[in-house]
């Protein structure tokens, strides 16, 4: 064998023992992030959750999310995108997994815009102007409080709102479900109980598209 | 390579060079595998040992095709730098270099502990392995072309 063909060879088979390898531990990790759901149904939706879509639709994603994460703020207009393109049979149960650092005070401030009838509008006025309130090299919380009015809130009953300890009992027991479901990265994805291993919008889509076809 | 010397030394050359560019490759492929596919995050140290030991699958490949020993002079440089940042980061993570003076004090710890095969392989100490044998492999086929 010439030398030039040794080294071409020797490269296809180190690169191809890492495809075989990726392929490996992704599908282990499918395995086990899945049978991890399934043993711990009861932790990927409770009854305090927020939710959105018809009550009756039969494929349930469920989104762990910050609302400082800039890929939760990007996947929000394509899952609503998808709902509207299947509408009655998609349904989106939030579940909190701050991760940045404060946003726990920003599920906090959802929670109590929820008392007042306008969660999702406050989750759409945080994610409209994420980009003011949760720069990554200067984080400013409390700026969202000048754009909250917009979302129709009386902010001075969130404020009081937002201190009571069912709402921070409510997000630590989110967290915890996150844990114990292995989530370490937002948004994390579940539909129908399956989770999304690969990530990506596409992904998603198929996720979806699937439980789709296997349930209408 | 000079006229008097035998086929047989030049394949041992190339077979040096291609040892090099072996370790070089599974330490490339090896580290994207931990942090693409197994997912640990890479810490500060392991981005500047990246970085020495990256063009090294190119610099290597070049010089196997039509074996040139100009080769030696252009990797054992980054080889010998990447050298130092995995002994640094060695010495950090056995905790013989105090944990204050390390510059990672963002992100990733540097001494964050990943894995550690047969109990005492750890990432840090493949890096320092794997760039000792190949400056060991580069001064070795320097003196056997000098020679």
């Amino acid at each position: 064998m010439k030398k030039g063909q040794i080294v071409v060879l020797s490269g296809i088979v180190l690169v191809t023992a890492f495809v075989l390898g990726s392929f490996l531990v992704k599908d282990r990790q499918r395995e086990s992030l899945g049978s991890l759901a399934r043993t711990n149904a009861e932790a990927l939706i409770r009854e305090h959750s927020p939710t959105l879509g018809d009550a009756a639709a039969k494929v349930v994603i469920v989104e762990f999310m910050d609302p400082g994460c800039e890929t939760c703020r990007a996947f929000d207009p394509f899952i609503k995108q998808m709902m509207a393109a299947y509408p009655g049979k998609i349904r989106l149960v939030l579940r909190y997994a701050p991760l940045h650092q404060g946003a726990d005070q920003m599920c906090a401030v959802l929670e109590a815009a929820r008392r007042q009838g306008k969660y999702w509008e406050a989750l759409q006025v945080m994610y409209d102007t994420q980009p003011q309130w949760a720069d990554h090299h200067a984080p400013r919380p409390e700026r969202i409080w000048q754009f909250l009015p917009a979302a129709g809130l009386d902010v001075n009953k969130l404020r009081r709102d937002m201190q009571d300890p069912v709402i921070a009992r409510l997000i630590e027991s989110d967290m915890a479900d996150a844990r114990t479901l292995s989530v370490t990265k937002t948004p994390g994805f579940f539909v129908n109980g399956k989770p999304l291993v690969v990530f990506g919008y596409d992904q998603l889509q198929l996720l979806v598209e699937e439980e789709l076809r296997a349930n209408y | 390579m000079s006229s008097n010397r035998t086929d047989r030394a030049a394949n041992v050359d190339w077979a040096i060079l291609f040892a090099c560019w072996l370790i070089a490759s599974v330490a490339t492929l090896g580290s994207l595998f931990f942090s693409d596919v197994l997912g640990f995050a890479p810490c500060v140290l392991c981005w500047y040992q990246r970085i020495f030991i990256y063009p090294l699958v190119l610099i290597f490949g070049a010089g196997l095709f039509s074996f040139d020993a100009g080769v030696i002079k252009y990797s054992l440089p980054l080889a010998i730098a990447g050298w130092f940042v995995a002994l640094y980061h060695t010495l950090l993570y056995w905790g013989i270099v105090p944990k204050s003076i390390q510059p990672c004090s963002e992100g990733v710890p540097c001494t964050e502990k990943y894995l550690e095969l047969f109990g005492f392989l750890s990432i840090p100490l493949l890096s320092l392995l794997a760039f000792s044998a190949v400056v060991t492999l580069l001064i070795v086929l320097k003196r056997r072309i000098t020679a």
